[in-house]
Formats: structure tokens, sequence, C-alpha cells
């Protein structure tokens, strides 16, 4: 066997805060064999990163490395000068990051940046260098790259982007490419294609690639060999297929049953509890607070690394028991709702929302105001006690709609009307009643929270506004909290003292206070860690079961959409293009973008080569959608010159699946199932 | 820990301290003053600093020591009544045309644009030639002329706090738009604020000393740095004293609110980093 390209041994890292030393890595090893794709897994906190950037000598100010090694090629980078790792930065060693925008210098052409590692590293001159960056973009699979390459990062779309540091990484032929999280930020359909890109570039280059993300599907799409890393500890390292078919660590299951799989009847349920504080030195094993199948050993001793198969370790007592150990008490499948006696709670009517208001310049110059048409013609009904999802792709106008329908922004044209019994309409009073009736929670739990006001205050505050008085208030606020699953004791906390998943907790009571009835879900749990998420999807529920609650439920997970929602509607750049009941929009007949988005669905299995339909280019923008069908631009199955002339009106399979679409039904009524 | 950010942050020592002497000495000054500020020591006129006299006398032998440390006392009032009135005025202005945008902002802005294109002192002469010089009338000039810039830094921060998910929320439930500006966003954008404000703090004290050189701020017999000054440009061949010492003071004062201005914003921004 070669020796292996990087080799981390023992490696320990810690920051100094202000709370004390934070163990941020402990004990790391691991091996990367040449040409393979190393897999690093873990959730924030984990220290997945902090371990990308030691190797690349990148570590702030604060951290110090305990000990260890950082072996690459024979050599200890840790003891290495800053000349000598300049000439390895780059040239031996590359990284990819998460976020092409800010990796990109944005005042110079695509092209050039790439040249220019050429020039530096490579001694090319000019012309060379040049030449040679088409063809890294022709590698990358960069659509044009003779025009293309020309451009500034701007003008590209973020998957072109991200292609281009691709390159920009692979210039050198380095060794060892390191790629932090790198389609975190991109939409599914943009992430189906880099996904691709590195399968493919698996076999057409010799780098070793260490790939770090907190998504497991992902991983299970690119590794040939997988660590899971939680709370800086290595917890189980083996190849792709024994991880993700016999995982031999609780956590490593737990992760793997958090996510939510297609199948709607296969249940998820997501790991108690939270990351644990790490400025205290942990004796025992570090998952033991959180593990169902925790002993008394686990809580005084910490577990040495078991080897369960070739390759495959495991830093658990209990390796044995972990992979087969079940637990019932999961998120499960949902009922099937009867949709026959349905009543409509929500109807939305030709909402229309446009962007861009004249600029004062612009009415004295007479221009032409430029209107972004988020929200373009779109109307659907949402019938009592349903949960009713809205999916698309970033920038598709769902939260614009969701925003709309609390009132955050007003329609530009069209009507949004609230079907309950006994309101009546007009005035003051019925506003406020209307706004108590209809709540939303926001995705991201870091905003959503004022950070100046202490938890109390902030449950507080709904419930004085909706007329509660003053001396029940705080028993209030103390049922809020237990509804939420939190302690009594969080009242006098002030967010930042909140994990993620307790401030989403914290959002979810404040939208509870009034006692609505209709509740919009903009991506409630998105901005979640994998292993939390079930948990927040089974509060939401346990609350529409107990308190008979409608939700609009707005996600570009597939996968969770289907657990979840009764009706659905795909969304695309402003417009419906197919609504449905869940189990007919999941399955065929397909409207050509819904398929694509389900078929870019990442598994959390290893591949087994299933057809896929990748779409081109990337969503135009809202400002000059193209005219026709919005879709024909990317559409892989476009019939004709009917799809640029003429928007598609909806065609109906049954009473309740409508396709808005060209394809003549027999022909969209073919097609086979593609989950 | 509060060691540990004086030693990183020496601005913010320097500062704080200049300006907590400064206080300390202007609010104390009675207990401190060897003289009676209006006492008259006509044998005593205009001499160097010695023993009985730490800084010297002016032209009609009054202590000036004691009248530096009590017109300390009136350029902070002064420095701390505009700034309080420039708050007064610049933050509502701020957090109304961040949040509704459009044609408030636009009037509202143009109007502060136009404030702030007519140099300060100049502005602050207009606005005292019609109202009549005071102390009071100056502190307001102050006021108006450094407004602007308050409302600036306030808006600002509230065009980048208007669309967080907690403005939002608040919006969603219904709450008056009153509450969403000083309940939800005021508290949230104090920290630019403050900093604004100290730094206010010298600039108002400037200007008033500007004013009061002019004749058209604090009026004699007050001690005030300024008027001092003005008062001593005629001896100033005779004796340097008189200008000098409230020269001096004037100087430090405003050096200390500018240097704790900038340390509390690196404290801030380090904190939100």
């Amino acid at each position: 066997m070669p020796p292996p390209v990087l080799e981390i041994q023992n490696l320990s890292i810690s920051f100094a805060t202000s709370n004390g030393e934070l163990h941020a890595v402990q004990d790391v090893s691991f091996k990367i064999q040449p040409g393979e794709t190393f897999g690093l897994a873990g959730e924030s906190g984990s220290g997945k990163s902090t371990l990308a950037y030691a190797i690349m000598r990148y570590l702030p100010s604060n951290a110090t490395i305990q000990g260890g090694k950082i072996i690459f090629r024979d050599a200890n980078l840790l003891e290495k000068r800053e000349q000598d790792l300049q000439k390895i930065w780059g040239n031996e060693i590359a990284m990819v990051y998460q976020d092409p925008k800010t990796a990109l210098n944005p005042a110079i052409r695509v092209g050039h940046q790439i040249a220019e590692v050429l020039q530096i590293h490579r001694d090319l001159n000019e012309p060379q260098a040049w030449q040679h960056a088409l063809n890294l973009l022709d590698l990358v699979n960069f659509a044009d790259p003779q025009f293309n390459a020309r451009k500034y990062p701007h003008q590209l779309s973020g998957g072109m982007q991200q292609r281009i540091i691709i390159a920009m990484a692979l210039a050198c032929d380095p060794a060892l490419l390191i790629m932090d999280e790198p389609t975190t930020g991109l939409d599914v359909t943009t992430q189906a294609h880099i996904i691709e890109l590195i399968e493919d570039l698996k076999i057409k280059v010799r780098s070793s690639i260490l790939y770090i993300t907190h998504d497991l599907s992902v991983i299970a799409q690119v590794s040939d060999a997988v660590g899971i890393i939680y709370a800086g500890q290595l917890l189980e390292t083996g190849t792709a297929e024994q991880i993700f078919t016999k995982a031999s660590h609780p956590y490593s299951s737990g992760l793997l049953r958090a996510i939510p799989d297609l199948d709607p009847k296969k249940p998820f349920k997501s790991i108690q509890g939270y990351l644990p504080d790490r400025t205290r030195p942990i004796p025992c094993c570090i998952f033991e607070p959180r593990c169902d199948l925790a002993t008394e050993r686990c809580r005084v001793e910490p577990p040495p690394v078991y080897q369960v198969a070739e390759n495959h370790f495991s830093k658990c007592f209990r390796w044995q028991a972990a992979g087969t150990w079940r637990d019932e008490a999961a998120v499960s499948a949902k009922k099937l709702r009867n949709t026959q006696d349905r009543q409509t709670l929500v109807a939305v009517e030709q909402v229309k929302k446009y962007y861009g208001d004249s600029h004062l310049y612009e009415r004295i110059l007479g221009i032409e105001p430029s209107v972004v048409k988020a929200v373009d013609d779109v109307s659907f009904d949402v019938g009592s006690d349903e949960t009713f999802a809205l999916v698309g792709e970033s920038g598709c106008g769902k939260t614009t709609l969701a925003r709309c329908m609390v009132r955050i922004l007003d329609l530009t044209q069209g009507r949004i009307s609230f079907l309950y019994p006994k309101a009546q309409n007009g005035g003051h009073k019925f506003d406020r009643e209307l706004r108590r009736k209809n709540q939303i929670i926001f995705q991201h739990p870091d905003s959503s929270l004022n950070p100046f006001k202490t938890i109390g205050a902030i449950l507080g505050r709904p419930l004085k506004l909706y007329g509660v008085a003053r001396k029940d208030r705080r028993q209030r606020v103390h049922a809020l909290l237990e509804a939420v699953k939190l302690d009594r004791g969080y009242i006098n906390r002030f967010p930042k003292e909140l994990s993620g998943g307790e401030k989403q907790r914290v959002a979810i009571a404040r939208a509870f206070a009034g006692n609505p009835q209709f509740v919009i879900l903009d991506e409630p749990v998105s901005a979640l860690d994998v292993s939390i998420q079930a948990a927040i999807i089974d509060l939401l529920l346990e609350f529409k079961a107990t308190r008979k609650i409608t939700y609009l439920f707005i996600s570009h997970d597939l996968s969770l959409v289907r657990h979840v929602a009764d009706k659905v509607a795909v969304m695309y750049l402003g417009k419906l293009c197919e609504i449905g009941d869940i189990e007919s929009v999941f399955g065929p007949p397909y409207h050509p973008y819904t398929k694509a988005l389900l078929s870019a669905i990442p598994r959390p299995d290893p591949p087994q080569g299933k057809r896929s339909i990748r779409l081109e280019g990337s969503i135009p923008s809202a400002k000059n959608p193209p005219p026709g069908c919005r879709f024909h631009t990317r559409c892989p199955s476009k019939i004709g010159e009917i799809c640029e002339t003429a928007a598609p009106a909806f065609q109906a399979i049954h009473k309740n699946h409508l396709i808005a679409c060209h394809i003549p039904l027999e022909i969209l009524q073919k097609e086979a199932s593609i989950i | 820990m509060v060691k540990k950010i004086f030693v990183t942050n020496p601005t913010l020592a320097v500062g704080l301290l200049i300006v907590l002497v400064v206080a300390v000495v202007s609010l104390g000054a009675v207990y401190m003053t060897p003289y009676n500020i209006t006492e008259l020591h006509i044998l005593d006129r205009l001499q160097p600093p010695s023993k009985d006299y730490f800084f010297g006398t002016d032209q009609y032998g009054r202590d000036l020591f004691s009248r530096v440390l009590v017109g300390g006392r009136t350029s902070l009032t002064l420095g701390l009544g505009a700034v309080l009135l420039e708050l007064l005025l610049g933050i509502p202005i701020g957090i109304m045309t961040g949040y509704f945008g459009g044609k408030t902002d636009e009037v509202l802005m143009r109007l502060m644009d136009t404030l702030m294109s007519i140099p300060s002192l100049l502005m602050a002469l207009l606005i005292l030639t019609a109202l009549g010089g005071s102390m009071l009338n100056a502190m307001l000039a102050i006021a108006i002329v450094g407004a602007p810039r308050i409302a600036r830094v306030v808006r600002s921060a509230t065009l980048a706090l208007k669309n967080e998910e907690f403005v939002l929320a608040a919006r969603a439930r219904g709450e008056s738009h009153r509450f969403v500006m000083f309940g939800e966003i005021l508290p949230n954008v104090l920290s630019p604020i403050i900093v604004e404000a100290t730094i206010g703090v010298g600039f108002a004290i400037m200007i008033g000393a500007g004013l009061s050189y002019l004749g058209l701020g604090v009026q004699p017999p007050n001690a005030d740095w300024g008027l001092m000054i003005r008062q001593a440009r005629e001896y100033l061949f005779a004796s340097p004293y008189p200008m000098l010492f409230p020269g001096c003071a004037l100087a430090v004062t405003i050096i200390g609110f500018n240097l704790l201005g900038d340390g509390l914003r690196d404290l801030i921004g380090e904190q939100t980093e």
C-alpha cells in the first residue's frame, strides 16, 4: 500500500475564549490515501472546519495546537516555516470554501483569476496561463469557457462561481484538495451539479479530497471513506459503505435516523439534548449525555477506539449494539387525510407582488422603473386543519408570498382572504384579531429573537398585545415554555445564551402565544443542525394535533415536505407549476421541474446509479422573466416554440392534481416514478 | 477582564481617564478652588504661575486656576446638554427615515443633507443671531447643527435592522409602528449612538467655545474657556497664561472625548465579532 497523502495523528486544538479554554479538536487521527475522497461529517461546533484550517495552518490567533502531528507527504506541517508553507499552499494543498461569492475577487475577470494562480505557481507566461485556465474550465464542465472566462464573478450564478473556485484549486494539480461545505450555499438543483462534478473529477484528476460537510446525504454520494466527528472527537471512521449500512456508533446511527427520507413510511428521529460545554474537561464518553445506549461505564471512563472491521473503527463501548438498535418513538408516518370534506380556510387569489419603487431621480428623468416580479399571479387555497406545503428553490418567491400573507408586505394585486367563522370584516379590532389568528415562524433562529430582550419579555409581549391581563401573563409564559419543552428558568435568559434549537423553540412559543389558527412556517428547520431538526418538526406536529392548527409549510426540502404535508404546491420564478395532493405530486405524472427537483435530492445511501435529471443554467432573474413558460430556459423536455411564447394553463390530472405544462397529458402520464 | 480590555485598548483607557478627571475636577470645582472666581486682586494683575496662584492671574487679578476649574463645568454642561438635545432630535429622525423609507426618508434626509452642507460654526452663528446669544440658545444651535450626524448613524443602523426577523415578527403580530421603532429597533442601535454621542460631546464643546469666543455663547462674568480666551486675547503680549491654560484645558477635554469615542467603537466592534 502506498503511503497516505495526509495523516493526522492525535491532533488536539484548543481556543482561548472568555469562558476559558475550549477544546475544539481532541485527539483526532485519520489517514487519507492517494486518490481517495475522505468525507468528514459533523454538525456545527464539531470542530470540522477547525481541522481543515489547521491543515492549512490558517488558525486564528487564540488557537493553540496542544499536540499531535499533521503529516503531509512525510513532513509534519506543524513544524514547517511560513516560507515553506507558501510553496505548499495552492500548489500541493488547495482549498475550496463554502461561499464562492467571497472567495472570488469581484473586480477581476474569472479567467484571469485562474490564470494568475498558474503564473505564480507554475511560472507560465500570460498566454500560456490563459490557455491552461481554459482547459481547467473545460475540466470542471464550465459552459463555453472561451466566452464565460471573460466575465466578472457577479455575472455568473452561484454554481458557476463554485466551478471557478474548484478550477482554481485544481490549477496546480494539488495532491490534496480540501473542500469545506462546497455545496451548502447552493440550491438543490445546483448542488446536484456540483456533486456530479466532484464525482467526475475523482476519475479525471489524481488529487485526494478531504470533503467537509454537515450533510450526510452528500457525503454518501461523494466519499470513499467517512469520518464522523462530534464535539471535537472523531467517533467513527470507515468506508462509506460501512458507515451507511453498518453504523457502529450511536451518534452515526442517530444522525442517519435524523434525516427525513423521501419514503414517507420511514420514520425519522432527532438526537436528544445539545452539544456539551467543552470548556470543562469531560472524563467520560463525550456523547454519553445524548446517548440512548449509555451505561454506567460510559459515564466514568472514556471509550477506547474499537476495530469493528477492516478500516472501520468506533469510539464506543457498545459498538456492537449501536447499529442494530432501533427506536420506536420517532416522527412517524402521518395519516393520510380524507380530502373529501375539505373546507377552505385561506384563499389566495391571483396574487401579484412586484418590487421596484421608482426613485425620485427616476421620476424626474422619466426612467421606467425596473420591476421584479417576485410573485406573479398565484392562486391556491389552504384547507382547514391541513398542512399545505409550498416548495421551490431560493428566489422563487415563496418567502415573499408568505410575507404578503401575514401582511408585512402589501400586495400589488389580488386578494388573500381568511375565512374564519363568525369573523366580521373591517375595523381596527378585526385587524388585530386577524393578526392574532395568523402567525409566522421564521427561518433563522439567530435573527428572529431580539438580542436585547429576555425570553420572558419576548414571550410576554404578544400576550400583552392580545389582551392577556398582567397578572396572568407570567403563568401563561410558563405554560408556553413548557409546551415547547423548555425549562422555566429560561425566562430570565437572553437569546445569545441559547442554542439554535432552543431559540427556534422560543420563536415557536412566541408564535403560539396568541392561540393562532393559521401558522406559516418559513423553512423552520433549515438553519438547524440535522440532529435536532426532527425534534422541532415533532413539536410543530404536536401543536397541530392538540390545537387544530392549519400550517403553510414553506421548504426546499422535499423529503421533509413529504413527511409533513397534505397538499403541496411547487413554485418556480413567481409562478406555480404544479399543485396537488402530496402523493399525487410525488408520483407520476410530473411537471418537468418537479421531476428535476425530486431527482436532485441527495439520498443518505451510497449511490446506486439511478437515472437523474440535471437542470442546465440557473434560475433566470425575476426582473426579466422569460416569456411563455418561465421554466422553458432550463426545461429538459421542452416541446417547441409554444413553450417560449405562451404561458401554460393548468391541466387537471384529476380533481386534486394540476400541472401547468404544454406537454400533453397523455405523454406526461406515460412517465415512471423516479423515487 | 476589565484590566484586559484596557491593556488591549489603550485608546479607551486614556480617553476614559481624561474624561473622568475632567468630570471630577469640574463637578468638585467648588471644593477645590482656592479663590472665588469673581474675586479681584487688583495688585496681582496678569501674574505668572506662582504658589499663590497656580496658573497665574488674569487682567483683573482673578485667579486663573479657579476660573479654569469652574470653566470646565460650564463647558461640560454646554457639551452634554447640546448632545442630549442632539439625540432628542436625531434619534427619532434617524429611526423614522430608516424604518419608513420612501418619501419620509427622501424629504427628511435631504433636509439633513442641507443642514450638513453648511459649515457648522457658520450655521450655529446664523441660528444664534436669530435667537440671541445665551448659553441655552448656544446649546440649541449646536444641537441643530449636530443632529444630522446622529440621524445618519441611526438611519443606517435602522436600515440594517429593519428586515431582521424579530422586527418582521413584531410587525406581523400587529405591533404599532411606534413600538417597533422604539421598543424593538432602538435598543439594538444604542451602541453606535453611544459612540457617536461621545465624540459629539467633544465636538459640541469645541463649537461652544468658538461661540463663546465670538461673544454669542456664555456671557461674562461667568467663567468659560472660550470666553476666557476671548478676554485674554488683548493681553496676550503682557501675559500668555490667561490664554494658555484655558486653551490647554479645552484641547485636552476635546481629545479625551474623541479618544473615548474611538475606544468605545473598537470595544463594541470587538464584542459584536
